[in-house]
């Protein structure tokens, strides 16, 4: 039967699975819009295309599906651009559409007319400019593929107005013919081999738990793995969730803040086992002195991070899966107890530095905020945050026992992620709690997506931590630059009037006895709450390795 | 060192942008990219001169980039395998009637080719490695060139002998672990 190209990405959409697209309707999209009306999907209308991405993104980082957002051409598509970036830095399954002009138009400076491809080249996995009916469910189907296989990441679909509105005979593709896209999932026997060669050897080994994990649904045989050979694990940012964090092997987050003994087993260690992570700068440290005694065994399945950043000795790439899976039964169990030993003295030591031990003095300080948090869900909420302090203290403080709950901009960074990825992700699981934590800063980049939340009835809770500074760069100009402050003072409007303008309801803690208090109404209250917590000024998050340092050279919190 | 690289690309709009854009972001710096058509209408090739100054490593650093491309469908690095290479120059050189012998007695010497003759200059065709070309240029340059055109060098292994495959076997779906390269990391 003949369709119009808007039905047939309708129809392959709802074939892939989409049940809600994050989007904002504009002159080269409309008739996706009006095809919309006719076919089982929710739309969210979004406040800026930037938060549709991040939803979308959230969304697919809480459920393990692929996300949707969809945007007009010319501004509506470059608003996306951040939010692309961030899924790509984060390899979350995201695909995009964008309308484009008509086809006869391209190359004119029509009006809103952007070189969306073009511009999306290098921070998408693929994308696709689609100029005529026929191609379109291919293309989709293409595109999900890509999004949710190999090595995950974000797929734009960019589709020509006159794509949109033509008739063709709409057949679905059974399958996906792409030659050249042949993802590796199996390593081979020999470099497997050699890698239990290795772990055989191994007094000091330890496991770098990355991403991969999550992504591979790997975390069984992680553990197993781990129990197995006596393994302590380390985890990256975006790694946390993927081994319980209260295992006796747990070691927690490793790189620029993690802990201290968790760097020290690094940096001591003489074999690293890098599952799904990427060696990235925050995590390592100077490569000059990274892990200097270890031989070092990497799981991965995209070819191009093998040596990318620390050349490694056994490379094995595949579906994290798949070759834990295949590795578990050729090791032998081991001890490591004086090693184990050795780890737990360092942390000991540290342990007497870490601010949530000090005694009460009045003051509010995000780490024990986020600790009362964890306390008041049972450390089972998904938790999202933006970016700067506030991040590194929930990654530090909301320990993480299961998967999937941690949504966090790593590699990107990107600033305003937070509420966006909360709604997105509610829309995962409407039944599971949700917190964002963000900073006052980066809350202001995405807080009308708070009508969002209250259109869509999102029950997200936002924390917000107001510390009256862009605070991750003060504190770097107070380490590095000497205090001197330079464009960090941030005025902020009154958070708890302007959630209210949005309908939401809203409280403002200044005192430790109104903590748990304030957590409690926020949980039971259903819908968006917003709960501002006036926050020590000048507080930094440590330990903090120095750009550039040696992972083991941190910056402790000072004793009192 | 130069290491010449042999892609089989899908043959659709775009893919060469894709590939000078990859080479482009992850700092790599082209010396040379031909691209056509083939024996089969669906697949491109190409071949791209490529510096590499941690070698192998570098190597595998590029197959590894190239393949995350969905439209390469192969990568080969024929650098060190036995194979003939190929670029065409087409060389204007400011001569009138009395000197064009000598530039026919060179043109002689390198097996080129004069193709066009107007009052004032010639073009001389040149086909054959890079170091013939270049000693033909250099001997020409006296001369006065006033215009020069290359297309990139082409390359086809000699025999069945295909290149390294570090990244993925023909068929794809395995690492090539070469265990060396971990030493030349720069
Ligand atoms: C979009 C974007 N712009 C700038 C930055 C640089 N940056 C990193 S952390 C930070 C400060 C964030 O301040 P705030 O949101 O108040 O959080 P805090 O660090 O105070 O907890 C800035 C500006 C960024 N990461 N993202
Ligand atoms: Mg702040």
């Amino acid at each position: 039967m003949k369709k119009t190209g808007a039905e047939i990405l309708w129809e392959c959409l709802v074939r892939e699975g989409v049940e809600v697209v994050f989007g904002y309707p504009g002159g080269a999209n409309m008739p996706i819009y009006d095809a919309m009306l006719s076919y089982p999907v929710h739309h969210v209308l979004v406040r800026h295309e930037q938060g549709g991405a991040h939803m979308a993104d959230g969304y697919a980082r809480a459920s393990g599906k692929v996300g949707m957002a969809m945007a007009t051409s010319g501004p509506g598509a470059t608003n996306l651009v951040t939010g692309i970036a961030t899924a790509m830095m984060d390899s979350v399954p995201v695909v995009f559409v964008t309308g484009q002009v008509a086809a006869h138009l391209i190359g004119g400076d029509a009006f809103q007319e952007v070189d969306v491809t073009g511009i999306t080249l290098p921070i998408t996995k693929h994308n696709y400019l689609v100029t005529r009916a026929d191609e379109i469910a291919e293309v989709v189907r293409e595109a999900f593929y890509i999004a949710r296989s190999g090595r995950p990441g974000p797929v734009l679909i960019d589709i020509c107005k006159n794509a949109q509105v033509e008739q063709t005979e709409f057949i679905y593709p059974e399958d996906v013919k792409l030659p050249g896209y042949q993802p590796v999932d199996h390593a081979p026997k020999d470099s497997l081999e050699r890698a239990v060669k290795l772990i055989e050897k191994a007094q000091r080994p330890i496991i770098l738990c990355g991403h991969g994990v999550l992504v591979s649904k790997a975390e069984e045989v992680l553990a197993n793995f781990a129990v197995k050979t006596q393994t302590p694990v380390a985890s990256t940012l975006l790694g946390l969730g993927a081994f319980p964090a209260s295992h006796e092997l747990s070691l927690g987050m490793m790189g620029m803040h993690g802990e201290v003994h968790t760097n020290m087993a690094i940096q001591n260690s003489d074999l690293i086992l890098a599952f799904g992570m990427r060696f990235d700068d925050r995590v390592t440290g100077t490569l000059k002195t990274y892990a200097p005694h270890a031989k070092k065994i990497h799981i991965e399945i995209d070819p191009s991070e093998m040596h990318k950043n620390v050349a490694v000795d056994v490379p094995l790439v595949g579906d994290l899966k798949t070759v834990l899976t295949d590795l578990v039964p050729m090791v032998d169990e081991y001890d490591h107890d004086a090693w184990l030993k050795e780890i737990s003295g360092w942390k000991s030591e540290a342990d007497t530095r870490n601010i949530i031990n000090w005694p009460d003095d009045g003051k509010l300080y995000v780490p024990h905020l986020i600790a009362n948090i964890w306390k008041a869900t049972g450390g089972g909420a998904i938790m999202t945050t933006d970016v700067g302090q506030h991040q590194m203290w929930a990654a530090q403080y909301y320990a993480l026992d299961k998967p999937n709950r941690w949504l966090t901009s790593g590699g990107a960074g990107t600033m305003g992620f937070g509420l966006p990825a909360a709604i997105g992700a509610w829309f995962a699981d409407k039944d599971q709690e949700i917190w964002a934590v963000a900073g006052d800063g980066g809350f202001q980049m995405t807080a009308a997506e708070l009508t969002t939340a209250v259109q869509e009835g999102a029950n997200v809770k936002v924390a917000i931590m107001n510390n009256s500074f862009l605070g991750m760069v003060r504190q770097w100009q107070e380490f590095f630059f000497e205090k001197r402050y330079s464009a960090v003072n941030m005025l902020s409007p009154d958070f708890v009037k302007l959630a209210e303008a949005h309908g939401v309801p809203a409280r403002r803690v200044t005192k430790r006895e109104e903590v748990n208090e304030a957590i409690a109404w926020a949980r039971k209250t259903q819908g968006p709450v917003v709960l501002e917590f006036v926050v020590e000024q000048e507080d930094a998050v440590y330990p903090m390795v120095p750009a550039g340092a040696a992972l083991d050279q941190m910056i402790q919190r000072p004793v009192k | 060192m130069n290491y010449t690289f042999i892609a089989l690309v899908e043959n659709k709009p775009g893919v060469l942008n894709r590939v000078a854009s990859l080479f482009r972001r992850r700092n790599f710096n082209i010396e040379s990219l031909a691209v056509g058509r083939t024996e089969n209408p669906e697949v491109s090739r190409m071949t791209v001169v490529v510096d590499c100054p941690n070698g192998d490593y570098d190597a595998h650093k590029i197959e590894a980039n190239l393949y995350k491309l969905v439209n390469v469908i192969d990568v080969q690095d024929v650098t060190r395998q036995p194979s003939v290479t190929r670029d065409l120059a087409l060389i204007k050189i400011k001569v009138g009637p009395e000197k064009r012998a000598e530039v026919n007695g060179l043109a002689e010497i390198f097996r080129a080719r004069i193709v066009d003759v107007a009052v004032d200059s010639v073009i001389v065709e040149i086909t054959g490695t890079e170091d013939k070309i270049e000693g033909m240029i250099e001997l020409l340059r006296p001369l006065g060139i006033v215009e020069m055109v290359r297309t990139g060098q082409v390359a086809m292994t000699r025999g069945v002998n295909d290149g390294v495959r570090r990244v993925q076997g023909v068929l794809g779906n395995r690492y090539e672990d070469v265990s060396e390269l971990a030493e030349m990391a720069p």
